[in-house]
């Protein structure tokens, strides 16, 4: 695979143009802690996830590095005993804030799930559609079906089923079916993406498509994605955190991450003495 | 054979070859070859037996399946005719007429207590699946088990004790009361066990589109589920519809044609009951009949449970 032998340190180097932009924090999180039934997942932490980049949570099993993806959409509460503290900060409004309503929040912070997560009754276009019908006012004929094509379009799918949008979306293959759920969550055009491990089920081919749409994905959205591969998020990411038993231990450019890590912690993981 | 030997794969098997007629194999290896054989008859034996005894009890579990569908063959089958299914009974003493308006009864019946019963069982089912930690949803559950073991008599005595005792008459209503009682336990067990066949995924990703818990569980989880819970609820419409003891104080049964919910009426389980045990050959032969269409009648239901199952709707298509 051409992007898998690229070597992790001239990466950074061969990005340029909008890159070099300065970028505003789509995302400023502060001193946010999770816990289930009481017993803590993600201890105090905070960092800002720039707008039109990719951030990689990286860290070994069981870090909290998916309970802290799931605080950015609310999503976290949905598991009973689940509790929140902290602020999450989306373009300046708390989400945490007591008068949200956290399935509005989820209109703008779109989730795709390690395993793909196609509703088996509905159509790929029904499923595409899926979220659009909740949120007000919902789209209709011509709208919603340009709506649709322009999700499947960035998704990089429109091509592979432009023929079959009746057709069950359970009949795509998994790379398909995973993408088909990326464009499910770009149909509410939401401002922040976030992906937990994406690629986790995947074989390698539709491994690197994926990737390839996240990287494209940067133009129009921030991107947070949890991965435990490591190349992963030296491939795609622009910012990569690591996270080791519920903290944060060290935020920073990928390159920066992956060359000259600041803490002993990142150095003996990304080196892969533990993990 | 030395492992830093390089062999070339096709040689192998030649070297084998020329290894084994070389060597005699010696007497104990002749010994444990003779165990060997000897262990291994004994369970060939062991396991004819045991899969002959399986396929026995196999058989004898279907044999009074297969009794009475013979018997209701040979007595019922003669006394099948056009005007079984399109005359009312005829006045006792004369020959002839047919069950028409018991098999119009038992759909009524059936069709009203599906009717009821189904939304109560269904919704019954998906908040006990959806809420299974609330004391509700724990109550729940374990009346629905205790109501499906209970006596389908009771259920009469149910209906009869809060309908017909206060309205003052028997009528179908009360029948498909009776009836509805006994499908809500049923269909609200099924309707829970495939639900919460429904992966907690397609929940998760649901809510993550912004659907509310009650929106996921009413398009997502019970739409997914639906298949199954069709089914579910088509083999209890069956098991209702050859039900005699719930109708017997409730819907009654009626010698003339009815379609008024709010009077007694007729139903092939009681019509049936009702002409076996008189004292006319011809009512005999005609309950013989009229058994004999029950039987299809739930078996057909059965079977098209049965397709539901496997054509897995794809309500998404077009």
């Amino acid at each position: 695979m051409a992007t898998m032998s690229r070597p992790i340190t001239t990466l950074r180097l061969e990005r340029g143009g909008a890159d070099d932009a300065p970028v505003s924090a789509r995302v400023r999180i502060e001193a946010l802690s999770a816990s289930f039934s009481g017993k803590p997942a993600v201890k105090n932490v905070s960092m800002d996830v720039l707008d039109h980049r990719v951030t990689a949570i990286i860290g070994p099993s069981g870090c909290g590095k998916s309970t802290f993806l799931r605080c950015l959409n609310r999503m976290h509460e949905t598991v009973s005993g689940a509790t929140a503290t902290g602020r999450v900060l989306l373009d300046g409004h708390d989400i945490f804030d007591p008068r949200v309503n956290p399935t509005a929040i989820r209109k703008h912070v779109g989730m795709v799930f390690q395993k793909p997560t196609p509703f088996p009754t509905m159509s790929i276009r029904e499923n595409v559609a899926a979220g659009l019908k909740v949120h007000r006012p919902s789209p209709t004929g011509r709208e919603l079906e340009a709506i649709v094509e322009r999700a499947l379009r960035r998704s990089a799918l429109w091509d592979e089923v432009k023929d079959r949008l009746g057709a069950p979306a359970t009949g795509l293959s998994g790379g398909q079916q995973q993408r088909l759920c990326i464009a499910r969550a770009l149909a509410t055009d939401p401002e922040v993406l976030l992906l937990d491990e994406p690629t986790a089920s995947l074989d390698p081919i539709s491994t690197q498509s994926v990737e390839e749409l996240v990287y494209e994905l940067r133009k129009d959205v921030a991107v947070v994605m949890v991965t435990h591969n490591m190349q992963q998020a030296a491939r795609v990411s622009d910012v990569t955190a690591f996270f080791l038993h519920g903290e944060m231990v060290e935020c920073a450019p990928t390159a920066k991450m992956f060359t000259a890590p600041q803490d002993a912690r990142t150095e003996a993981y990304i080196t892969g003495r533990f993990g | 054979m030395s492992p830093l030997q390089t062999v070339p794969a096709g040689s192998l098997n030649a070297h084998d070859a020329r290894d084994a007629r070389e060597t005699r194999p010696s007497a104990r290896q002749r010994n444990a070859a003779a165990r060997t054989a000897r262990t291994l008859r004994r369970r060939r034996v062991v396991n004819a037996i045991m899969v002959s005894l399986l396929a026995l009890s196999a058989v004898i579990a279907v044999i009074p399946l297969v009794l009475i569908v013979y018997h209701l063959g040979r007595s019922g089958l003669s006394s099948l005719n056009v005007a079984f299914f399109t005359q009312d009974p005829k006045s006792v003493g004369e020959v002839g007429g047919g069950m028409a308006n018991a098999i119009l009864g038992t759909l009524m019946v059936v069709g009203v207590g599906a009717a009821i019963g189904m939304p109560i069982g269904i919704g019954a089912g998906l908040y006990v699946a959806e809420r299974r930690a609330t004391k509700l949803a724990t109550v729940v559950r374990f009346l629905a088990d205790v109501l499906n073991g209970l006596p389908s008599i009771v259920m009469g005595i149910f209906a009869w004790e809060f309908l017909v005792r206060p309205l003052g008459h028997f009528s179908a209503w009360a029948g498909a009361v009776a009836l509805a009682a006994m499908l809500v336990p049923m269909v609200t067990r099924t309707t829970e066990e495939m639900v919460r066949l429904v992966p907690q995924s397609l929940r998760e990703a649901a809510l993550a589109l912004g659907y509310s818990r009650s929106r996921t569980a009413l398009t997502v989880v019970l739409r997914t589920a639906t298949a199954g819970i069709v089914t579910g609820a088509l083999v209890a419409i069956a098991r209702i519809a050859g039900e005699t003891a719930p109708l017997l104080f409730t819907a009654l049964g009626n010698q003339f044609r009815s379609t008024s919910l709010n009077k007694p009426i007729a139903a092939l389980p009681l019509q049936i009951f009702q002409y076996a045990v008189s004292p006319y050959e011809d009512w005999h032969r005609q309950a013989w009949a009229g058994a004999l269409v029950l039987i299809a009648l739930v078996l057909t239901i059965s079977l098209v449970a049965r397709a539901a199952t496997q054509s897995r709707v794809d309500a998404g298509s077009e």
